[in-house]
């Protein structure tokens, strides 16, 4: 059960239970759908994207513990940032769910995030932890509604 | 209680044969491997059956020492590879108890025997206008062919609704039929919620204004016999692969007559008797609808694994499947915090259950983790979802091969999925 409690650490199951920044998001001006056809995983992000910061974002939907927790995660170290920033961000927070990101200061420079790193052992979770992820960078440029994981 | 005991006194007229499930477990050799250092629990039968040695040993020696392309050499081999390959055609014939042999369509899957009748049938004697009916507890390959079709025709998909314990309303069936009724197609057991739909009583009420029906048997063939002449259902479809053969075969059963009028589904070689640049004349009955080179290998193996059902006995298998089920079904109704999805009175062995906060994916990880599999999803019925008001259920599925000790583990692990999730 080693792999299991790294999965699921405390810091996830409450997320999963109060999530951050859960509700719709008045004055948002990106907005995008995230869908995982496997498990009906769904989610909706809203940005309010200003001046080249990401002024305040959130989120709504259902989806399970890996999903919820990680949206919740992801809105609390998006706040503030600029679009370049989130960008690296998202691209550590991918390598990572895959397992690609070896060094333990690139670990570390994800902060909080880095709780998420146990799911690249769960390969059937990978979509679930980084649905959310792609919704956000479709909101963000703007590509149409439904983002997808496949 | 031993299995042969039960059988004995549930069913006292029927000749049922001695059954052992921890012998029959033998037959499998997958269910002796351990998965995350725990004894595999094999719970995910609905999705796909395991095979038994003697599925896997007839494919293994189809290829060794009787390959070859069928209904075209002359040679030895092939004269061979014919004979089996014919033989298993049979032998599904006999198993479903159709009429004539040549009513067996060799497909690649029940979504591909329901996508023929569709396009065949349906692009043929469906026209605008006209309404085809399915219900509310269809698996999508169930679903979206048929609204192919009617982009195609303009025609209206009309759905059955079902109750709250996932029942077909039948009387709602009936006032859905009119004259503008063309057809029906329904699952005789639904995959996601496991009930058994009176598929005789539809039948009947359809052929009273003489409206074919469909019969999607992917989920029954594995766990009753299945007559067709006694159902009188014009094409019934089921999968190799969930009845312990081979992935990639498939049987649509249609009624002569019906078949005969169809055109082709795929055009190629064995399906012609006769092809000139000017006009093909198409070959007979099966082959009209055999296209190409089929998968040989496969309707062989699932001859193998119909003479392996067949020698076990369905009858004993209900009487098996039908404990475990009461069993398992009282084990979880006990837990606190979850709720049975699919509650019909007339249920194969399909347990639907959500718990209270928590997501069917992540009980699905936990159960794995202790070697138990499960299927956790929309099991391709998202409709069926949304009339339960739900995101996905996990879903345990028995078959003659699961004992109780294997409820018990299941009963175990969810119970640390409550644990973990405080
Ligand atoms: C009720 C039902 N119909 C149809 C299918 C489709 O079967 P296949 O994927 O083998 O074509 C399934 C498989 O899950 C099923 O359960």
């Amino acid at each position: 059960m080693s792999d299991l409690s790294e999965l699921y650490q405390q810091v996830i199951l409450d997320h999963n239970k109060s999530p951050r920044n859960f509700r719709k998001l008045e004055g948002a001006n990106r907005t995008a759908e995230g869908y995982n056809p496997l498990c009906g995983d769904q989610f909706t992000v809203y940005v309010k994207f200003e001046d080249d910061v990401i002024k305040d974002i959130s989120f709504q939907g259902s989806g399970c513990a890996i999903s919820k927790a990680s949206a919740s995660l992801m809105t609390a170290s998006l706040k503030g940032k600029t679009e370049g920033e989130a960008e690296i961000l998202f691209d550590r927070v991918r390598k990572m769910l895959i397992g690609e990101l070896d060094t333990k200061s690139n670990l570390h420079e994800l902060g909080k995030l880095s709780i998420l790193s146990g799911v690249c052992n769960f390969p059937s979770r990978v979509k679930c932890a980084s649905l959310s992820w792609h919704t956000f960078h479709a909101a963000l440029k703007g590509e149409g509604k439904l983002a997808s994981t496949e | 209680m031993t299995a042969m005991e039960s059988v004995a006194r549930t069913t006292p007229q029927a000749v049922i044969k001695p059954f052992n499930v921890w012998r029959i477990r033998e037959d499998f050799p997958i269910l002796r491997q351990k998965v995350h250092g725990k004894p595999l629990v094999y719970l995910d039968n609905a999705a796909t059956a395991q095979k038994p040695q003697v599925v896997i040993d007839t494919i293994n020696r189809y290829y060794s020492t009787e390959n070859s392309n069928i209904h075209r050499g002359v040679h030895f081999l092939s004269e061979q590879a014919t004979a089996v390959y014919e033989d298993a055609r049979a032998k599904v014939g006999h198993f479903i108890n159709a009429p004539e042999t040549r009513e067996i369509i060799y497909v690649r899957s029940t979504t591909e025997g329901i996508n023929l009748v569709a396009q065949s049938y349906g692009r043929t004697f469906i026209k605008e206008g006209d309404e085809i009916v399915i219900s509310a507890m269809e698996h999508h390959s169930n679903i979206v062919p048929w609204q192919i079709l009617c982009g195609q025709v303009g025609a209206t998909l009309r759905v059955v609704p079902i109750n709250h314990d996932g029942e077909f309303w039948v009387d709602e069936y009936e006032k859905l039929l009119s004259d503008r009724t063309k057809f029906v197609s329904v699952a005789h057991v639904s995959n996601a919620l496991g009930t058994i739909n009176p598929v005789r009583e539809i039948i009947d009420m359809a052929h009273r204004r003489d409206i074919p029906v469909m019969v999607d048997g992917a989920q029954a063939a594995p766990h009753m016999k299945v007559d067709v002449q006694d159902l009188d259902c014009d094409f019934y479809a089921f999968s190799g692969h969930k009845l312990f053969g081979p992935t990639g075969i498939g049987i649509l059963f249609g009624k002569a007559e019906f078949l005969e009028a169809m055109p082709p589904y795929q055009g190629g070689g064995d399906m012609i008797s006769l092809v000139t640049f000017e006009k093909t004349h198409y070959n007979v009955l099966p082959y009209k609808f055999e296209a190409g080179t089929p998968n040989i290998a496969g309707g062989i193996g699932l001859g193998a694994a119909i003479d392996y059902l067949s020698g076990i006995g369905l009858e004993a298998v209900a009487v098996h499947e039908q404990e475990l089920m009461d069993y398992a079904t009282e084990a979880i109704s006990g837990i606190k915090g979850l709720r049975i999805i699919g509650t019909a009175k007339e249920k194969a062995s399909v347990l639907s259950f959500v718990l209270d906060g928590v997501h069917a994916h992540d009980i699905g990880t936990i159960l794995d983790q202790e070697g138990i599999a499960i299927r956790a999803g929309h099991h391709c019925a998202m409709p069926v979802m949304q009339r339960f008001g739900v995101p996905a259920t996990a879903r345990a599925s028995f078959t003659f091969y699961n004992t109780q000790e294997e409820v018990d583990s299941l009963v175990v692990a969810i119970h640390k999925v409550i644990e973990l999730f405080g």
